[in-house]
C-alpha cells in the first residue's frame, strides 16, 4: 500500500558493505515506507543476502561507507540486539538449530528483551502462553512445536513457519525475510505468505528478499528491485517481477550497463 | 651411569612412595575402633603396600597432575561444627525425611533426618548398626575396581560409611539424599567418605549423593560409593560435586548390576580446585541397562577429569552414555571412556557421546573415547566434538533482541541442561539449572 505521506521507515544512502576485505555493498540506496512491501531479487552473488545481514548488524560484515537510518535513527552504530528491539527483523534463509532451549523459552525471552528496551515489566509465564497460542494460528503451527528445541529436527518448511511466528510475536516496523521462500512447497509458501500478508498493515514494512517470482503471486509487492553487483539497479512494481521470471535477468544488466556507459 | 634426569626421576619415586606410606599412616590412625574390618581393611593394606602415589608417568594420570598434593600435609583431625544453617539450602524438599548428612566423613546424627522411610529398608550409619558389619562381608570393598590405590586408601581409612539397603521387591519412593560436608577448623583436611547401596532383587530407589564445601581451604576428599543391583533392581542415581575451590576431589563410583537390572547415573561436577571422577560400571549377567550421563563445568584455574568404565560380559546389555564439559578460563577438563566389550557380550547396543564446550583461548580439553570391543556381533556408537559458541548462533539471538553475553548464557545453559534434565528430582534439577544460568 504506497502512500507517500507515510513515515520513513528505513532509509539506506550509498551504502557499501565488505566482507574479509572483498567489497559485496556497493554503494546500495532504499527508501521503504510505511505500509508498503518491497521485494529484491536478483542473481546469486547479487548481494542480496548481504544487504539483509547488513541491516540485521551481522559482525561479519562491516560498513565501509554510506547510511542506514530506521525511523530517522542512525543504526550503524547499534548492536544487532539493538536494531532487533528497536523494530528491525530479518527471517533467516537458513535459521539456526539451538538445541536444548526449548522454543517457548526462546520466544519468551526473545519477547522479554522486547518489553525490557520499550521499559515494560517482563511477561511472567502464564500471560505469555496464552498470547503464543494466539499467535500460532498465523502460521498454522501446532503449539506442540513451542515444547521442541529451536529448529531442531524441524523441517525447512517448519523452520520457515518459526521464523514467521518469531515475527508475529515481535510485531517489528520492518520485517527483511531473506530467501523464506526458497525450498518451501506450495502449501508451506502459501501458509508462510498468508502470514506475512495478516501481519503487514499501515504502519509497518516488509523487505522481501527472493530469488523467485512464484512468492509474489501470494505477496504482492508495491516495489520490486533487482539488484546487481551491490546495487539496485532499477525497480519497478509487481509487473517487472513477472517479467523477470519471464525474460530472465539479462535485459535488465544490458540495460543498466547500457544506462552506466552512456 | 645414571644422568641428572635419572636422578630425579628416582627421587620423586621415592618421595610418591614415601607420601603414599603417609597417607595410608594417617588413614589408618583413624579408624574408629568399633569398624575395624579386619579382613577388609588388611586386604586394603597389602594392596597398598605394592603402589605408589600415581605421576603423570602412568596412563590413566597422563592429563591429571597430582604432584601439587606431594607438598601438603594432610590429616584427618579437626573437629567440626556444621550446623542446619550451613546445610538448609542443600536438602531437598522431595527427599525430607530421608536424608544422611555426612561431616567429615561420619554421619551426623543430628543433622540427618531418616523418619520417612519403608520399614525394611536400611539407611544410615554402619558405625551406629554394627550387626550389619557381617552381612556386609560379601559387599563391602569386593566390587571389581577396588584394586585401585584411591579407592584402597579409603578402604583401610574409612571412618563411618553410609548404608544404604533394600530388601527384595523393596521400591522406595522417596529419594534418598545423602549430603556430604567437608569442614575443618585447622587446613589440609584429609576426609574419606564410603557409602555402600545394596538394592537386592526387585528392588529400586532413587539416589543423590552432593558433595559440597564452600570453603577455600585444602582439603583431600578421596570418596568411594559402591553401588550394588542385584537381579531386576533399578537405582536412579544422581551425583553432584560441588565442594570448596581448594579441595583435591578424588571420587570413585562403582556400580555393580546383574542380569535385567537398570542403572541411570548423572554425574555433575562444578567445584573443587582439582577433581577426579572414576565411574566403573561392572555388568555381571545379561540385559542389563546403564545410562550414565555427566557433566562438567569449571573455569578459572580448575582441573576435572571423568574416567568412566563400561564392562559388559554378559548378552544383551544396553548402554548409553553422554558426557559433556564446559571449560572457561585457564581451566582443563579431561574425559577418558572406556566401554570394554568381552567376547560373551554379544548383541551388546551401546552408545557413546562426548561433547565439549571451549570457552576461552586458554582452557585446555583432553578427550579420549576407548573402545574395546571383543564380541563380534555388537553395536558400539561413540563420537567426540570439541567446539566454542557459534557467532551465527549468537548473531542468531541478537538478532530477536537477545544480547550477545545474554545469548551466551542461554546456549551454556542449554548445553548443559541436555544432561542436568536427567536428574529425576525436580527441586535439585531446578536449582542446578538456576545456577548454570549465574555460571561461572
Amino acid at each position: 500500500m504506497i502512500n507517500d505521506n507515510s513515515e520513513i521507515i528505513l532509509s539506506v544512502r550509498d551504502l557499501r558493505a565488505t566482507v574479509d576485505g572483498t567489497e559485496i555493498l556497493k554503494g546500495l540506496n532504499l527508501e521503504v515506507r510505511a505500509g508498503e512491501i518491497h521485494a529484491i531479487m536478483g542473481l546469486n552473488g547479487s548481494g542480496k543476502s548481504t544487504f539483509s545481514k547488513v541491516l540485521a548488524g551481522h559482525p561479519d560484515y562491516e560498513v565501509t561507507a554510506g547510511e542506514i537510518h530506521f525511523k530517522g535513527q542512525d543504526v550503524l552504530e547499534l548492536d544487532p540486539h539493538d536494531r532487533a528491539t528497536a523494530g528491525i527483523f530479518l527471517a533467516f534463509q537458513y535459521p539456526l538449530e539451538i538445541p536444548g532451549v526449548s522454543n517457548r523459552d526462546f520466544l519468551r525471552v526473545a519477547f522479554n528483551a522486547h518489553r525490557k528496551a520499550r521499559g515494560e515489566d517482563e511477561i511472567d509465564v502464564f500471560d505469555f502462553d496464552d498470547l503464543i497460542e494466539e499467535k500460532l494460528d498465523v502460521v498454522k503451527m501446532d503449539a506442540s512445536f513451542l515444547d521442541r528445541s529451536v529448529n531442531e529436527g524441524f523441517s525447512g518448511g517448519e523452520k520457515k513457519r518459526n521464523e514467521i511466528l518469531q515475527m508475529a510475536l515481535l510485531e517489528p516496523a520492518l520485517s527483511i525475510l531473506d530467501e523464506t521462500d526458497s525450498g518451501l512447497d506450495i502449501d508451506a509458501l502459501k501458509t508462510v505468505a498468508g502470514g506475512v500478508n495478516q501481519l503487514a498493515n499501515a504502519d509497518n514494512a516488509v523487505v522481501l528478499i527472493t530469488h523467485y517470482q512464484r512468492l509474489l503471486d501470494y505477496i504482492v509487492p508495491d516495489f520490486v528491485h533487482v539488484m546487481a553487483d551491490g546495487r539496485i539497479i532499477t525497480t519497478g512494481g509487481k509487473d517487472l517481477a513477472k517479467q523477470l521470471e519471464s525474460r530472465g535477468y539479462e535485459w535488465v544488466l544490458e540495460e543498466f550497463r547500457a544506462g552506466v556507459t552512456a | 651411569m645414571a644422568t641428572v634426569s635419572d636422578v630425579s626421576v628416582l627421587r620423586t619415586a621415592d618421595q610418591r612412595d614415601a607420601y603414599l606410606k603417609g597417607l595410608v599412616q594417617i588413614a589408618q590412625a583413624a579408624v574408629p575402633e568399633n569398624l575395624a574390618l579386619e579382613e577388609v581393611r588388611s586386604r586394603a593394606a597389602s594392596f597398598l603396600n605394592e603402589q605408589t602415589f600415581p605421576s603423570t608417568r602412568q596412563e590413566d594420570w597422563r592429563f591429571t597432575d597430582l604432584s601439587a598434593m606431594l607438598a601438603i600435609d594432610f590429616a584427618t583431625t579437626g573437629e567440626a561444627s556444621v550446623t542446619e544453617a550451613d546445610i538448609a539450602e542443600l536438602r531437598l524438599p522431595e527427599t525430607a525425611g530421608a536424608q544422611v548428612v555426612v561431616v567429615n566423613g561420619r554421619v551426623s546424627r543430628e543433622l540427618s533426618q531418616l523418619g520417612s522411610l519403608p520399614e525394611g529398608a536400611v539407611v544410615g550409619s554402619l558405625g551406629d548398626r554394627p550387626e550389619l558389619q557381617s552381612q556386609l562381608a560379601d559387599r563391602l570393598a569386593q566390587a571389581s575396581g577396588n584394586h585401585e590405590v584411591f579407592t584402597a586408601l579409603n578402604t583401610v581409612g574409612f571412618t563411618d560409611a553410609v548404608v544404604v539397603w533394600l530388601p527384595r521387591n523393596q521400591v522406595v519412593e522417596t529419594p534418598i539424599q545423602i549430603i556430604y560436608v567437608s569442614q575443618a577448623q585447622g587446613d589440609s583436611l584429609l576426609v574419606q567418605p564410603r557409602c555402600l547401596v545394596v538394592a537386592e532383587s526387585g528392588s529400586a530407589l532413587t539416589l543423590v549423593e552432593d558433595y559440597w564445601g564452600n570453603s577455600t581451604a585444602t582439603h583431600f576428599t578421596n570418596a568411594v560409593t559402591e553401588l550394588w543391583l542385584d537381579a531386576n533392581a533399578q537405582i536412579t542415581h544422581s551425583r553432584i560435586e560441588r565442594e570448596g575451590t581448594g579441595t583435591f576431589h578424588i571420587g570413585k563410583t562403582v556400580v555393580t548390576q546383574a542380569r535385567d537390572s537398570q542403572y541411570i547415573g548423572v554425574a555433575a561436577g562444578f567445584g573443587a580446585k582439582l577433581a577426579r571422577h572414576n565411574w566403573e560400571i561392572y555388568q555381571t549377567g545379561e540385559q542389563t541397562t546403564t545410562r550414565i550421563y555427566g557433566l562438567g563445568a569449571i573455569s578459572a584455574t580448575q582441573h576435572a577429569d571423568t574416567h568412566s568404565l563400561v564392562a559388559l560380559s554378559h548378552p544383551h546389555g544396553i548402554v548409553e552414555q553422554e558426557h559433556k564439559a564446559i571449560v572457561d578460563g585457564k581451566a582443563h577438563s579431561v574425559f577418558n571412556g572406556r566401554m570394554a566389550v568381552a567376547q560373551k557380550a554379544q548383541l551388546t547396543n551401546a552408545s557413546q557421546l562426548n561433547r565439549n564446550l571451549l570457552l576461552s583461548d586458554q582452557a585446555r580439553i583432553d578427550t579420549k573415547p576407548q573402545l574395546e570391543i571383543v564380541a563380534d556381533n555388537v553395536k558400539c556408537a561413540h563420537g567426540a566434538t570439541v567446539s566454542q559458541l557459534q557467532s551465527d548462533e549468537i548473531f542468531y539471538l541478537q538478532s530477536r533482541g537477545i544480547s550477545a553475553p545474554q545469548a551466551q548464557r542461554l546456549l551454556i545453559y542449554a548445553f548443559a541442561m541436555e544432561i542436568l534434565d536427567r536428574i529425576p528430582v525436580e527441586t535439585l534439577r531446578s536449582r542446578l539449572a538456576e545456577a548454570i544460568t549465574q555460571w561461572p
